[in-house]
């Protein structure tokens, strides 16, 4: 029998409603492998030991009942499960990856944790992330940086970098995380694993701890699009805690062995391959593309002519609306608080003390374009050219099922690299805000690897609620690859 | 002079009404009594603002809302917006309140009011829906001061009715002021219980020469939750305005709070530096959809407004403007008083007015009740009225009848017929009476010709006193001016 | 460029409750005057007929029926506050 922690989702499920593998046993398989290379990698904030095991052994229970044929085998029974530090789940510490939430622990589970538990899986831990989901390479976490699998020296990417780096290393078949401007999607891409954003109002924000709130989503990590087309449907649906979740029907995502994607069309943005893109990025994506076409797909030259605005459009919506989610960390009824005198002292000393640099930096740059005699300049300009944004988007949807672009200008840059400019790293996510400026759905997939052997990835980019086309034509590209299967060589 | 010959002030008042839902604003929690709960009880990560949580709209603070809008004459949007208004206090929790800036849900309304000087409008800027804050107690203990913080309160749904500057005086604001209330009393919105602080008051006053259109700086007052603290507090700005304006100094426009034991306004640091308030519209909220058919259906189910009920009762029952005011300050009064009129026929509504504001709620009054539940029904006060109004007993005799019908629940007629109470207005009778008395009574009789006509009264109260309060007193007057007029 | 005065930077920071020393005012005065002025860029475009974009989402009703459910227990609410009293947050004297 392989390591079981090489198993993919699908086949772990396969193999615990069987009866082949525990969920115990899967689960301290996971757990082992956590302790021995989380020295080295740093991708949990918090793990879960006896709470795992605990879930494991409940699981194995159901499992044996649906196997006697008395009840049904949950969705997800049995299956180990990363979460981003950014989702609640009932008493269980969440920081945010920031000093200012060290030790709160929330009273209720996310929505999305809870659809999820009622169907099986197990919580392995809670993963690093930068500071309030700001960042591109986890680095501004306040409980250190996460490192790349692929290459200790480098950056698993952000936000959500301690969930991909855990998936890619085996540490958990799948992991949740968080996507504002990219971070899923581009930490997926930096360590050669699978990562969806879904549409904007698809998954509950229930429990999703606030940064952007026109722009947050709770997004999926796997090694295969398979995988992350499995949990979709449990955590997909409208919940009455969110009045931003939408209330449609969940698309049917099975997944066919079909790799024909003939009918199929896709677009190819111009703005979208630029100078001062990383050579090898440019030609891996390209070389994906061709495969897509290959396999049937007609590939039609799209214009997406806004794109070039989406970098100082999110910057000023994002840290405008996460001023005001931030506002509530006060350290008067949770988290950090700065023993003071007086009360304002205590608000500032704790805000002072307990946020980051990053976090302050947006904290103050959103204050700003929302204050007096700048709104309409800064952030209701911004509001504005998103529309344009988002028309671009329709209008390509007209004659195209789905955009095809790179998730980055490069693979994962080195650990300190950006840290001391911030616009450079704001640059990292010119290809990836777009698509949560304008709340269509991006599924990212490994096409490659460049010449230092660091993962490449593409994306994919769709209508709104039409997860179903992306994961069709990611999942028809990795039937005829294998990048998905590869894995970093670790202890 | 008075300050009012030379200045006019110019008044608006802004009015937060908490709304009797059973739920807050944006999450389930219950909305509890203030004065009754215990702290911290009615809360959950939603209003506690926690990480993560997110807001969802009570559908009946909606429709609450748009009934007071209504009432009011107010335009419903059909779409409105919900915005963040951001500001750091410790009884707000998330750092801003969830509230409605450029797009409230209705506007352009208007509130009839009638004073002394006689008819007049108000109009309603806005009405739009907001989140009520936690509560902040000061405490000094030994050690220093403090304060403690309940969220029972964060998060109850609030309605914000803003006026334009329509008030000169301040019985408009008054007028105005309590003629909000009773509607929101009327549509079952809000309990009106002032102590209970559900109702709450800011105003915004300025003055100007009279004669003049330039409005002057203005000074706002809040956190104002009487009529009391209303008036006094407005009363005190004009003054003072006034001898600010009058040693030749401008106004400086500041917010005051209003010190009730000393009489005095204080300025207020500012909670929020300059009132930057940075709204933009609230993300985690879709815009708030009010269709045709949502407003039909709240406009059918609109009970008669004070308003219009006081003017039918000017006119349909002669009453006085004075009395028809009275009758309709509580919607359960005029239900009451219409009632007693429907099942007495014959009685005047002069009479059954009289009986229903005096006699009525001083029986209330002495037995600690009030018209929600009173002493008697309608049926029963009819009854009495009908008893008086026919001459079968008297004036003090009924009074008698009453506190005996509260305490015995027995019908007028039946304590009436038990206690052999039938007036006597049988002439002969009367007519034996006072002849008799006077007869006794000769004495006075001639003190009375020569010249104390004091006594006739004494007489009067002989006769009753004889007939042991039955006796009909016109039929007793008439018939002894007859007689004292025959002796002269 | 519009360079952030550190006045500016100072208003900011009171507005956000934010205790910055004074090597991070020097800081975000650069880097915040960076970052605004590559939003200038906005200005370029014509958004005169453009309506903003709040939500992603398409206009529609979403309410909660009227009914009142249990909570979290005081307990349970000030499990995470640094000071507790009397069954609520304790917060020290205001001075404005």
């Amino acid at each position: 029998m392989t390591d079981l922690t090489d198993l993919t989702v699908l086949d772990a499920l396969q193999a615990l409603r069987s009866g082949q593998v525990s969920s115990r046993e899967l689960t301290q398989a996971c757990l082992d492998r956590i302790s021995r290379l989380e020295p080295a990698i740093r991708a949990f904030i918090t793990l879960t030991p006896e709470l795992a095991l605990q879930q494991a052994d409940e699981a194995d229970r159901k499992l044996a009942a649906a196997r006697r044929g008395s009840a049904n085998f949950a969705p997800l029974l049995g299956l180990p499960l990363a979460v981003k530090d950014v989702l609640t789940v009932k008493g269980v510490r969440c920081t945010c990856g920031s000093r200012i939430l060290e030790n709160f622990v929330p009273p209720f589970n996310a929505t999305v944790i809870e659809r999820l538990l009622a169907a099986g899986v197990v919580v392995l831990g809670k993963t690093n992330m930068d500071e309030f989901a700001m960042g591109s390479s986890t680095e501004n976490s306040a409980y250190g940086p996460t490192r790349n699998p692929w290459n200790l020296e480098h950056v698993p990417g952000g936000s959500s970098g301690g969930s991909a780096a855990a998936v890619a290393a085996h540490m958990a078949p799948a992991a949740l995380g968080s996507d504002t401007g990219g971070s899923v999607r581009q930490p997926a891409s930096y360590c050669g694993i699978s990562g969806l954003k879904p549409t904007y109002g698809r998954f509950s924000r229930y429990g999703l701890v606030a940064y952007g709130s026109s722009l947050d989503t709770v997004g999926i990590f796997a090694r295969t699009v398979a995988d992350v087309a499995a949990l979709f449907p449990v955590m997909a649906g409208m919940d009455p805690l969110d009045a931003t979740s939408m209330d449609l029907p969940v698309p049917d995502t099975t997944l066919s062995a079909s790799a024909d994607l003939k009918g199929m069309r896709i677009g190819l943005p111009a703005e979208y391959f630029i100078d001062g893109m990383q050579p090898a990025v440019e030609n891996l994506v390209r070389q994906a593309i061709e495969t897509l076409h290959s396999l049937g797909a007609e590939i039609i030259p799209i214009s997406l002519p806004h794109t070039e605005y989406a970098l100082p459009v999110y910057y000023l919506i994002a840290p405008a609306e996460a001023s005001a989610n931030l506002a509530r960390y006060d350290g008067i009824r949770f988290g950090f608080s700065q023993q003071e005198d007086e009360m304002w002292a205590i608000f500032r000393e704790s805000r002072g003390g307990g946020f980051g640099q990053e976090v302050k930096r947006r904290i103050m740059l959103g204050t700003y374009a929302l204050s007096a005699g700048y709104y309409d300049a800064y952030y209701g300009r911004a509001q504005k050219v998103r529309t344009l944004i988002k028309r671009d988007f329709e209008k390509a949807f007209e004659s195209v099922d789905a955009v095809a672009a790179p998730v980055a200008p490069s693979s994962a840059f080195r650990l300190g690299e950006h840290t001391d400019d911030p616009i450079a790293m704001y640059l990292e996510d010119v290809f990836t805000l777009p698509a949560n400026l304008a709340g269509v759905p991006g599924l990212a997939f490994p096409v490659g690897f460049d010449g230092s052997s660091m993962p490449v990835g593409m994306q994919l980019m769709g209508r709104h609620y039409r997860e179903d086309q992306l994961f069709k034509i990611a999942h028809a590209y990795q039937q005829v690859t294998d990048w998905h299967r590869r894995s970093p060589q670790l202890a | 002079m008075t300050t009012y010959d030379e200045f006019e002030p110019v008044i608006g008042l802004e009015v937060h009404a908490e709304m009797q839902t059973q739920s807050k604003m944006f999450c389930s929690c219950p909305v509890l009594d203030a004065t009754t709960a215990q702290a911290n009880t009615a809360v959950c990560p939603v209003c506690a603002g926690m990480p993560g949580v997110l807001p969802v709209v009570n559908q009946r603070a909606v429709d609450y809302a748009i009934r007071v809008a209504l009432a009011l004459g107010c335009t419903i949007a059909p779409t409105s917006i919900f915005a963040r208004k951001n500001y750091f206090y410790p009884d707000l929790p998330k750092g801003y309140q969830i509230s409605q800036y450029e797009e409230p849900l209705a506007q352009h309304g208007l509130l009839p009011i009638i004073t002394s000087e006689g008819e007049g409008v108000i109009r309603v800027r806005r009405v739009h829906l907001e989140e009520d804050t936690g509560k902040l107690t000061h405490v000094t203990g030994e050690g220093g001061s403090y304060s403690l913080v309940d969220l029972n309160r964060a998060g109850v749904p609030l309605l914000e009715i803003v006026s334009e500057p329509d008030m000169h005086t301040i019985e408009a604001v008054r007028a105005y002021a309590e003629g909000l209330r009773a509607i929101l009393r009327y549509l079952g919105v809000n309990s009106g219980d002032m102590e209970k602080g559900v109702i709450r008051f800011e105003a915004n006053i300025s003055l100007r020469p009279r004669g003049s259109q330039t409005l002057g700086t203005r000074v706002e007052i809040k956190n104002l939750n009487s009529f009391r603290a209303l008036e006094r507090s407005v009363a005190y700005q004009i003054e003072r305005q006034a001898e600010t304006l009058r040693r030749g100094e401008t106004v400086a426009l500041e917010t005051v709070g209003w010190n009730e034991a000393e009489g005095v306004t204080f300025i207020q640091r500012s909670k929020e530096e300059a009132h930057d308030y940075r709204y933009f519209p609230e993300p985690d909220l879709p815009p708030l959809v009010v269709d045709e058919a949502w407003v039909e259906k709240a406009r059918a189910l609109l009970p008669e407004l004070p308003q219009a009920i006081l003017r039918r009762f000017q006119q349909q029952y002669q009453l006085s403007a004075y009395d028809a005011g009275l009758l309709t300050a509580e919607r359960d009064l005029a239900v009451y008083f219409e009632a007693v009129l429907a099942a007495a026929p014959g009685v005047s509504p002069k009479q059954a007015a009289n009986w229903v504001l005096g006699d009525l709620f001083a029986l209330m009054n002495s037995l600690g009740r009030d018209i929600s539940s009173p002493p008697l029904s309608p049926d029963a006060l009819a009854g009495l009225l009908q008893a008086l109004s026919a001459g079968q007993i008297n004036n003090s005799t009924a009074k008698t009848v009453l506190t005996e019908m509260a305490a015995s629940g027995k019908s007028a007629r039946q304590i009436i017929d038990e206690r052999g109470l039938t007036q006597i207005s049988d002439a002969s009778f009367v007519s034996d009476l006072v002849q008799r008395v006077l007869a006794e009574n000769a004495g006075e009789v001639e003190r009375y010709r020569a010249g104390k006509e004091s006594l006739g009264q004494w007489f009067f109260g002989q006769v009753m006193r004889q007939a042991q309060g039955k006796a009909n007193p016109q039929v007793v007057r008439e018939e002894l001016q007859r007689q004292l007029d025959t002796l002269k | 460029m519009t360079k952030l005065s550190l006045a500016e930077v100072e208003h900011i920071a009171q507005l956000a409750r934010l205790e910055l020393t004074a090597e991070e005012k020097a800081r975000y005065s650069e880097q915040l005057s960076a970052i605004l002025e590559h939003a200038a860029r906005l200005q370029e475009l014509d958004t005169s007929d453009i309506p903003p974009t709040s939500s992603v989402l398409p206009t529609r009703s979403v309410l909660r029926p009227d009914v009142a459910r249990p909570g979290l227990t005081p307990d349970e609410l000030l499990s995470n506050a640094p000071r507790a009293e009397q069954n609520q947050f304790r917060v020290p004297p205001i001075l404005e």
